[in-house]
């Protein structure tokens, strides 16, 4: 197996890569102005963080792999994200769905992470919870409008919510990777997440006037790398092309 | 230059002799190097030529999103992508200060939107060309935004005060964004042999179109008269244009890079360096909407105004719900 604490580590620098990759993709084409700012602004704290997570991955690797060939030059089993942040843009509903529902997780793992044994992680954890914390006010306010605005935006929202609930499950079950993390004081329990996060989910979702789904079923391969989505490969292709077309260049 | 051949009243300027005490009273502040303000009292002519000048610029800075925005999602290191981020999201909040300074005169951010949607406002013809490798970002920073600069700067004196303020907020960000595309240049012209091919290719392909943001020769133009007497347009065309082929030749001399123009060469007696001008039919056919690029850029804005608008119209249906529960409760 390899080093838990660098898997643990990809999958937190993985998680932000490749939503910060997908919220970039909205540049210049939102629906007002602001928000182009203000995507912009998300996609770039999370290639900043990005930046903190997968370096320090490469370091515990010991292998001289830096962020950027982790980040650039890995293969879509080696990616450890949850599936929900590889899901498409869609609408600007889903797009802010899955940024509520993967921002929610995330403030609740930073906020343990900072009690963590792993300074550097704890160090990490810090700096990222003060820019997601904003993230969370900002998407939470966003479901809300648009969830209890117009008959339309409503369906759309609702619509948003039942394509990605299935991707909320994965983001809390415990695997060996946490096992190991657990013991060592090092992440939480992500299990122990889960009640924070629905407690909060479920305000939110009823001021925004939109059902959680019936079904908890949970899709699950993206943070053990066994089976991705057909969407990574694709946002893969893209952003690592400069670099694989190009190997002996620097940039 | 973001603001090309705006049209003033298209009559002569006015000599102070020939005008109202009000006009009078406004153009001598004017020359005096006051500041216009939104509340006083200004001729129809400078608040509709300002709405077309501040509006177009605006517009520019909107659209320029999208040629770098291109390569947003293929930048080639983290963080080479936070920079691009960075820097189309400051364009992005320059359109936001330039709407606002325009919405000071009287015209709102969405009628100008319309506007730009339907044809009836340009954007610069710059954005009208494709960005085809990342070399181009590089191309786009230094050349663009360095053209951009050579005009904003001295506009940071305009005698409109929203104007001037939100130039001096604008400059500081563009001087910036054009350092980091010559960086761009750099890596690649001192980079692998197909970098050193592809900053050429860039530096070929918009060349002559950062020529053509300043506008054909204006000299002897009567709008540029009136923009000029009114201090809403600082310098001629071809001024800004020489200051800035000589601030740039002795740049891509540095980067080992050939500009494309045989007639390129200094000149001891004029103190600056002769060159060519761009194929000007060719700027004219732009503006036309017949650019490399002018459809998709246009089809690119409609669509996302499109399809924003369940979104603007349910984010402004909760907040009057949120209100009227308010009024309820109170
Ligand atoms: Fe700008
Ligand atoms: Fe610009
Ligand atoms: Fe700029």
């Amino acid at each position: 197996m390899t080093d838990p604490l660098f898997e643990f580590l990809c999958r937190m620098g993985d998680n932000t890569l490749v939503l910060g990759h997908r919220v970039s993709e909205w540049c210049g084409v939102a629906p007002v102005l602001e928000e182009d700012i203000a995507l912009a602004n998300t996609a770039l704290d999370l290639i900043g963080q990005t930046t903190l997570w997968l370096n320090l991955a490469g370091e515990v690797e010991g292998k001289s792999r830096d962020a950027d060939a982790l980040a650039f030059r890995r293969d879509v089993w080696e990616f450890r994200n949850v599936l929900l942040v590889e899901q498409p843009n869609g609408d600007f509903g889903q797009t802010m769905m899955r940024q509520f529902l993967f921002d929610l997780w995330h403030k609740g793992m930073l906020t343990a992470l900072q009690d963590s044994s792993h300074d550097q992680i704890a160090a990490i954890a810090e700096k990222s919870l003060k820019e997601v914390t904003y993230h969370l006010e900002r998407t939470t306010d966003t479901v809300i409008g648009l969830g209890d605005g117009t008959d339309e935006s409503h369906a759309r929202m609702q619509k948003a919510l039942d394509r990605l609930y299935p991707f909320v499950g994965e983001m809390f079950v415990a695997d060996d990777v946490d096992g190991a993390m657990v013991a060592h004081g090092i992440a939480p329990d992500p299990a122990h997440l889960r009640p924070e996060f629905d407690a909060t989910l479920d305000e939110v979702l009823s001021n925004a006037t939109l059902v959680k789904p019936d079904s908890e079923f949970a899709h699950k391969g993206g943070k053990s790398g066994q089976r991705h989505s057909e969407h990574l490969g694709h946002m893969l292709s893209q952003m690592q092309w400069l670099q694989r077309a190009y190997p002996d260049a620097t940039w | 230059m973001y603001a090309q051949m705006i049209k003033s009243t298209g009559k002569g300027v006015k000599s102070l002799d020939e005008m109202e005490p009000e006009e009078r009273a406004f153009q001598e502040r004017i020359n005096a190097g006051g500041k216009i303000e939104p509340k006083d009292w200004m001729p129809d002519g400078y608040r509709k030529t300002l709405i077309r000048q501040i509006g177009q610029h605006a517009h520019s800075e909107i659209v320029g999103q999208l040629p770098e925005g291109n390569w947003i999602t293929r930048a080639p290191t983290l963080e080479r992508k936070a920079i691009l981020l960075a820097k189309v999201q400051d364009e992005a909040g320059h359109g936001l200060y330039l709407y606002c300074a325009a919405e000071t005169l009287g015209v709102s951010r969405d009628q100008l939107t319309r506007d730009l949607l339907s044809g009836k406002m340009k954007y610069s013809s710059i954005f009208n060309y494709p960005t085809l490798t990342w070399a181009d970002m590089g191309a786009v920073g230094w050349l663009v935004d360095g053209a951009a600069i050579m005009n904003q700067v001295p506009l940071q004196r305009t005698s409109y005060g929203p104007y001037a303020r939100a130039m001096v907020r604008i400059c500081k960000e563009e001087s910036f964004h054009q350092r980091q595309g010559f960086d761009i240049m750099m890596k690649m012209a001192n980079g692998t042999e197909a970098q050193r091919k592809m900053a050429q290719d860039a530096l070929n392909r918009f060349w002559y179109p950062s020529l053509m943001m300043f506008g054909p020769s204006d000299k002897d133009s009567v709008h540029s008269a009136q923009s000029m007497a009114w201090k809403i347009k600082m310098n001629t065309n071809d001024e800004l244009r020489q200051k800035f082929v000589d601030q740039t030749a002795p740049q891509a001399a540095y980067l080992g890079l050939t500009i494309p123009d045989e007639h390129l060469e200094w000149n001891e007696e004029r103190g600056h360096y002769d060159f060519s001008e761009p194929d000007w039919d060719e700027f004219f056919d732009v503006l036309q909407g017949n650019g490399p690029c002018s459809v998709d850029r246009m089809e690119a804005r409609n669509k996302a105004w499109d399809e924003g608008r369940w979104v603007r119209e349910g984010l402004l249906a909760h907040a009057e719900k949120k209100r009227a529960r308010k009024m309820a409760a109170e």
